[in-house]
């Protein structure tokens, strides 16, 4: 069933509509320590997608009532910006981003030594400035930086990426035409570049053969990232001081 | 402590209910049990107990699908099922449930939508499934997918007065066509939990608690997989992963039976 | 088969969570650090500290969490009959009690807790204790603890306070004899300045805190007080002053 306004085709010569090859990313950025009144704070970038992730806290959690007493309360907010969109989007929470914060909060909790922080809230806030697709792949890389940069105990950090089928084809970062008119949407993320998931979602329809085919790319896009990710916070003190 | 009770018992391959780890409790499918619905089914699996039901209106069709008919799905937590849930606005849990079991029916085009329009590119059918629990022993993200499912093929279509712009209605009932809506697949949704280094189905609410990581997997009735939400925390290795969709397209066929 | 140990990283190298530091049994984990099976590895993004087995690492960011025995800077937020609430640049608040604020005998009734410390105050106090759901008690109980009257107070990032006080407290009389202020460094990164060149000793401190990782501070911040400040002539007598 074609979509209205979709292109007759998304992969060109082994080529896809942006150029790339079918296992490419696109250029990434990643940014470490960039909103001086968050305790830590990174951009990221798949391309076009921008994502960028502020920690407060650990701080006083209230009411008290709702405290852990033996391990800090994480709580994720992720949100679109109404202008990162081509059509201005609905400002505040959706149901999409309530889904979406849940999921990355659960990814998160996975590396985090919670209980460094008991009766605390660690609170992470995710903001899509341009969406380009594989947004919440994004907001989760900026996040496990974030908290990097906060001296936020963590196990290693968490990396993720969006792999998708166009034209039959197994892609790897799914972007534009991609994301709306492509058939399958997935996206994962792993703790240090390895073979543990903590977030996984597809949409879409796969055969079980497809589905082992797009793990193991995902997880190797995982393990880029993931060096991206390890670059960007060594930068962050490795500048060299200006007289 | 009752945590490490059903650890135990599922790390030795055991479960209090005496089930194997791949079994569910016993399905019951109930079609057409709310009247003033266009569709509905009640579900049990085992305790669990959910209500399906389906209202139909026309609505303008969404801006990039302007001949399609919409399809809507909403879920509630009704505190009467688990004194955990609390009253007031959706929680994180139940938009993650109604989410999936709308990516479930959505992503392999169950509904054929293009057969849902009135006047091309101004007014569609809008399906909304609405799913409450009942009572929550464990699973509710199954026993909702099938309770939609079920529900789905229960629907009959409205009677539509296209002038006076309304659905057809003598006194507060709506007046049926008859017609069934036009489906096109059958998925399901089948979730799959972890415990150390086991895999199990249906998890009665004891074994949620003690869970290490679960996933959901929605197939169609030629094995396909069509949706995937892995919820909860928890890891899961890339052979956890592939070995939890194998289970789920055998399970899944088993409640696809089930819905008659 | 025994894995061979073997250390990884060199004394203040920097380490991002996850990183390998160290592998085998030989080697312990000190703070900021974790064992996974054989290897030992970072938790946190922080420079490498070394001693003897022991591979820690230290945050170069990150809040304060109370520890027994720290010298810190804190403010009154609240009293009650018996107690005083303060602010210790934390997410825990802490406690001192009456008993531990003075060694005088006290009728509670009849003396209002305000006349010893007031809302607003600023001392420097040390630890006492913290519970294991960080539950913290101050004393007023050692030779360093007193109120910090006027002055200013600033915050910087709690794991830089050891390079602002410098070894045995070289940077922050370093500080001092170009700017003629006091000043007092908690473990809670609270820092009290007083004396005639507050702006210039607070810029030192930042300049610190910004640049704590990059080898070569000691020489930078010498220079950039010794061309904006004054020297203290040498004959001058400082006043009593806590906090080392």
């Amino acid at each position: 069933m074609a979509k209205a306004g979709a292109p007759e085709k998304l992969i060109i010569h082994g080529k896809r509509l942006d150029g790339r090859k079918l296992d490419e990313f696109r250029p990434m950025k990643a940014e470490v320590g960039v909103i001086p009144r968050s305790e830590g704070s990174a951009t990221f970038s798949f391309g076009e997608t921008k994502a960028l992730a502020g920690v407060q806290g650990p701080r006083p959690m209230h009411p008290k009532g709702l405290q852990e007493p033996t391990r800090t309360k994480l709580r994720c907010y992720y949100f679109m910006a109404p202008f990162a969109t081509s059509e201005r989007g609905r400002p505040g929470r959706s149901r999409r981003s309530t889904e979406i914060s849940m999921v990355v909060a659960e990814a998160l909790s996975n590396v985090i030594f919670l209980e460094d922080y008991p009766k605390t809230a660690l609170d992470i806030f995710m903001e899509i400035l341009q969406a380009n697709a594989s947004t919440r792949c994004a907001a989760l890389n900026a996040a496990s930086m974030a908290l990097a940069d906060a001296g936020i105990p963590m196990r290693d950090i968490v990396s993720s990426v969006s792999v998708g089928k166009a034209d039959g084809e197994i892609v790897l970062d799914v972007a534009g035409a991609e994301d709306n008119f492509g058939d399958v949407d997935l996206a994962v993320a792993t703790v240090g570049g390895g073979d543990a998931f903590v977030l996984l979602q597809m949409d879409g329809i796969i055969t079980m053969e497809e589905f082992k085919k797009m793990l193991e790319i995902a997880k190797h896009g995982c393990a880029t990232v993931y060096a991206q990710q390890k670059a960007a916070l060594m930068k962050r003190y490795t500048a060299e001081v200006s007289e | 402590m009752k945590n490490e009770y059903m650890r135990k018992l599922i790390l030795a391959d055991t479960r209090a209910d005496g089930r194997a780890l791949d079994e569910f409790r016993e399905v019951k499918v109930q079609k057409g049990a709310i009247k003033t619905a266009e569709g509905s089914a009640i579900v049990t699996l085992g305790n669990t107990k959910v209500v399906a039901g389906i209202k139909m209106d026309a609505a303008t069709p969404y801006p990039d699908t302007p001949n399609e008919g919409n399809l809507v799905v909403d879920a509630e937590f009704v505190p009467f099922a688990n004194p955990e849930f609390e009253p007031g606005p959706p929680t994180e849990e139940s938009v993650e449930l109604a989410r999936v079991v709308d990516r479930g029916i959505r992503e392999c085009h169950a509904i054929d939508t293009e057969k849902l329009v009135i006047v091309p590119k101004e007014l569609v059918w809008s399906v909304h499934i609405d799913i409450h629990t009942i009572n929550d022993d464990g699973n509710l993200q199954d026993a909702a997918a099938l309770a939609a499912m079920a529900a789905l093929q229960d629907c009959k279509i409205p009677k539509y007065d296209v002038e006076k712009k309304q659905v057809v209605k003598v006194e507060t009932f709506v007046v049926s066509t008859g017609k069934p809506l036009p489906l096109k697949e059958t998925p399901v949704e089948v979730t799959v939990f972890k415990i150390g280094g086991k895999l199990f189905v249906d998890a009665a609410d004891e074994e949620e608690d003690a869970l290490d990581a679960r996933i959901t997997i929605a197939t169609t009735e030629d094995g396909n997989l069509c949706a995937m939400q892995k919820g909860g925390n928890g890891i899961l290795t890339s052979e956890e992963l592939l070995r939890a969709a194998e289970l789920a397209v055998v399970k899944g066929k088993e409640l696809r039976a089930a819905l008659g | 088969m025994e894995k061979k140990s073997e250390l990884l990283v060199k004394e203040k190298q920097l380490v991002a969570p996850g990183d390998v530091v160290a592998r085998g049994l030989e080697y312990l984990p000190g703070s900021g650090c974790y064992r996974k099976t054989g290897d030992i590895k970072s938790k946190l993004l922080g420079l490498v500290r070394l001693k003897d087995r022991v591979v820690g690492v230290t945050p170069l960011a990150g809040v304060y969490i109370p520890k027994p025995g720290d010298g810190i800077i804190a403010s009154v937020t609240d009293l009650q009959s018996t107690f005083w609430i303060l602010d210790i640049n934390s997410p825990y608040d802490a406690i001192l009690q009456l008993g531990e604020a003075t060694a005088e005998y006290v009728d509670t009734a009849k003396t209002d807790l305000s006349s010893f410390f007031d809302v607003g105050d600023v001392v420097y106090i040390k630890v006492l204790n913290v519970s294991h759901s960080k539950h913290t008690t101050l004393t007023m109980n050692d030779y360093r603890a007193k109120k910090l009257i006027a002055g200013r107070l600033m915050k910087v990032t709690p794991s830089k306070v050891p390079r602002i006080i410098g070894k045995e407290g070289s940077m922050i009389e370093l500080i001092k004899k170009y700017t003629g202020c006091h000043i007092v460094v908690g473990q809670n990164g609270m820092v009290w300045l007083k004396g005639s060149n507050e702006a210039l000793a607070a810029k030192a401190v930042l300049k610190i805190e910004g640049e704590a990782h990059i080898s070569g501070l000691t020489d930078r911040v010498t220079a950039m007080l010794k061309a904006e400040g004054t020297p203290e002539p040498e004959t001058a007598q400082p006043e009593e002053e806590g906090g080392a």
